[in-house]
């Protein structure tokens, strides 16, 4: 009698115990993530909403005090009647203000750049990888760099504007132009997202660049017309990823400004001023709390992307 | 004879050129989109580049040179011991000789840490997302969604409570966790969302008929993923590890929490702290020693150029 060395469930086991043993296979390959994200992801969220009720000076144990850290950061009224912690609404307003420049440009010029480096010119795999290099460079040395570009007497940028004729600003020491610097900085380090555009790029369809054209459409309104509208899930998911992204920058801005955001707090972004109040004003139960704010600032954002992307977002039928 | 070269179409905003006969050989022609797309790009690139281009030249110069009104991009005189100073009175003058601030001592640092966050991550990210993507499981849905969203998640949020559980660790007996580099890499071994993704929308491309054929052979689901789909996804693998690597190389954040003492910087850290406290004004040795920091880092890149760009597009494109 032949014997099958097929491996078959034994005889007889029901529908649903096969599925159970789906479940433990699966969960077998998830184990080791599984096994983090409760330990590295579920526990410390769930620990730091718990700090964020409490004080907590680092070498002692938290102190739950309910509500008193936001109430710090958000409403309780000093003498002078303004609401929360000023520092803190500086540090939002800070944060803002570079999204605000930072996203859109950074979506305006990677957008552009990637039209430009999908026409097929000679040397275009040189200038794909020009536009890229500045995203693989530490931070710590790109900002030294530009920290050396922006010095307000010896810098390249005010040394050039010199020779125009042009008085640059203090740029890392001046208020008004710190952050818009930072900006400049994050544009020069776009080149990620340019090649998440170009993918995009390659994705439409060429009939509808056919069509545009016998109908007599132009570059421009092939432009308008087929690019962008098949761009728009691009555009999307790299909006999503720079709201993330924007609202948590520290790294520029911690070197950039040794770390205390420079003159006025001119830099002091939103996630140095936590850093600070967890690892120097002995406040970890403050800087969970703000960390909560943020969260729920993100989602509250991503959710109003999300709910206006069914306006203007068109997937291609797949 | 002509080769039968077909060159791609221009496909892209500005113009359409239709596809070329068969068995042609095609000349690019040069239409005026061409010739402003270029001149546009080498002005963007000139751009690009130029900040690299004072740094290598900042660094070769003497610190009175450096703030030369007209700038010049021609140092003159060039002083290589800008990096490394063969004067044992005055290793100072150097940044590879330099005392305070320990370049083989940071970059072996940053490469032990790299390396094992690259071999933990690789191995747990294809694990689960060999999990997502080819056992079908009742809830693997829900756990997917649970995973990216977890992506979401601000690292400030995790960062004081990561803080206090190495801590805990360290106080109950499970040995040091703070002030050693082990938080930098550990939870790498745990796979990342990330990578996960990644992996899994490149393992749906593998067809099931593999699989099934080889279950008929007798091969349990490990041996699939084992001998079959891993050696398949050898080049999806290899832009995880690459990915991996340059965040561990680049992190700053990490470092700066979890290390205590100097000899455990990584390059990141120890650039900084060279930076803030002891090299404020020579922008000469701060220009030559940001360089050899990203050096490491260019230089691999080149070296991997397509795996690089072909990972980050496959990313973007299925999110």
């Amino acid at each position: 009698m032949a014997t099958t060395t097929t491996k078959t469930a034994p005889a007889g086991m029901t529908e649903r115990a096969k599925e159970w043993q789906q479940v433990g296979r699966g969960l077998a390959f998830l184990s080791p993530w599984l096994l983090g994200f409760c330990l590295l992801t579920l526990l410390p969220v769930g620990l730091s909403f718990y700090y964020s009720l409490c004080d907590y000076p680092p070498l002692k144990k938290p102190v739950f005090v309910g509500l008193d850290n936001y109430r710090q950061l958000l409403w309780e009224q000093d003498v002078t009647g303004s609401r929360g912690d000023p520092i803190f609404w500086k540090s939002v307003y800070v944060t803002f203000k570079y999204a605000v420049l930072a996203l859109p440009g950074g979506l305006f010029v990677s957008l552009g750049l990637a039209m430009l480096l999908n026409v097929r010119v000679p040397g275009q795999a040189v200038y794909r990888t020009i536009i890229f290099i500045p995203t693989l460079v530490p931070t710590i040395a790109s900002a030294m760099l530009w920290m050396w570009l922006f010095n307000a007497k010896l810098g390249l940028i005010n040394t050039l504007l010199a020779r125009i004729g042009l008085e640059g600003p203090g740029w890392l020491t001046s208020p008004t132009w710190l952050v818009p610097a930072l900006a400049i900085m994050t544009i020069w380090g776009v080149g990620n997202t340019v090649i998440i555009y170009l993918a995009g790029l390659q994705d439409v369809p060429k009939e509808l660049y056919e069509a545009a054209e016998i109908d007599g459409a132009g570059v421009w309104r092939r432009l308008w017309h087929v690019t962008l509208p098949m761009l728009t899930p691009v555009i999307f998911f790299n909006l999503i990823m720079g709201i993330i992204g924007t609202l948590q920058v520290f790294d520029a801005p911690m070197i950039m400004t040794n770390g205390n955001g420079g003159t006025d707090r001119a830099g002091y972004f939103y996630t140095l001023y936590l850093y600070d109040n967890a690892f120097r004003y002995e406040k970890m139960g403050y800087a969970s709390a703000m960390a909560w704010i943020l969260l729920l600032i993100i989602l509250a954002l991503t959710g109003l992307a999300f709910w206006s992307s069914k306006k203007w977002v068109h997937y291609q039928g797949k | 004879m002509s080769v039968a070269e077909t060159e791609k179409p221009s496909v892209g905003v500005v113009g359409y050129r239709p596809e070329p006969e068969a068995g042609q050989r095609v000349r690019r022609r040069w239409h005026p989109e061409l010739w402003m797309a270029t001149a546009g790009l080498l002005l963007v690139c000139a751009g690009f580049i130029l900040p690299f281009v004072w740094m290598a030249s900042t660094s070769l110069k003497t610190l009175e040179k450096t703030g030369e009104f007209p700038p010049r991009f021609i140092p003159d005189p060039v002083q290589w011991t800008n990096y490394y100073s063969p004067d044992k009175e005055h290793p100072d003058l150097g940044v590879l000789t330099h005392s305070k601030m320990h370049f083989g001592l940071y970059a072996r640092n940053t490469l032990i840490i790299a390396v094992l966050a690259v071999i933990g991550n690789t191995l747990s990210s294809a694990l689960a997302a060999y999990g997502f993507a080819k056992v079908k499981f009742r809830g693997r849905g829900v756990l997917f969604g649970v995973m990216l969203s977890s992506m979401m998640i601000p690292f400030p949020v995790l960062m004081v409570s990561l803080f206090t559980i190495f801590r805990w660790m360290g106080d109950h007996g499970m040995g040091q966790w703070l002030g050693t580099s082990k938080p930098l890499w550990a939870p790498a071994w745990f796979g990342s969302a990330f990578n996960i993704f990644l992996l899994r929308q490149f393992f749906l491309t593998i067809p099931d008929e593999l699989g099934e054929a080889a279950k008929i052979d007798g091969c349990n689901e490990w041996g699939i993923f084992w001998r079959i789909v891993l050696p398949l996804a050898r080049p999806a693998l290899t832009v995880v590890a690459l990915f991996t690597f340059m965040w561990a190389w680049k992190d700053f954040l990490g470092p700066l929490v979890y290390l205590q003492h100097e000899d455990q910087y990584t390059l990141s850290l120890g650039l900084q702290t060279f930076q803030s406290s002891h090299g404020g004004t020579d922008w000469n040795l701060l220009m030559a020693a940001a360089l050899l920091v990203l050096s490491p880092v260019i230089v691999l890149f080149f070296l991997a150029q397509k795996t690089f760009i072909q990972g980050i597009a496959t990313t973007g494109m299925k999110g």
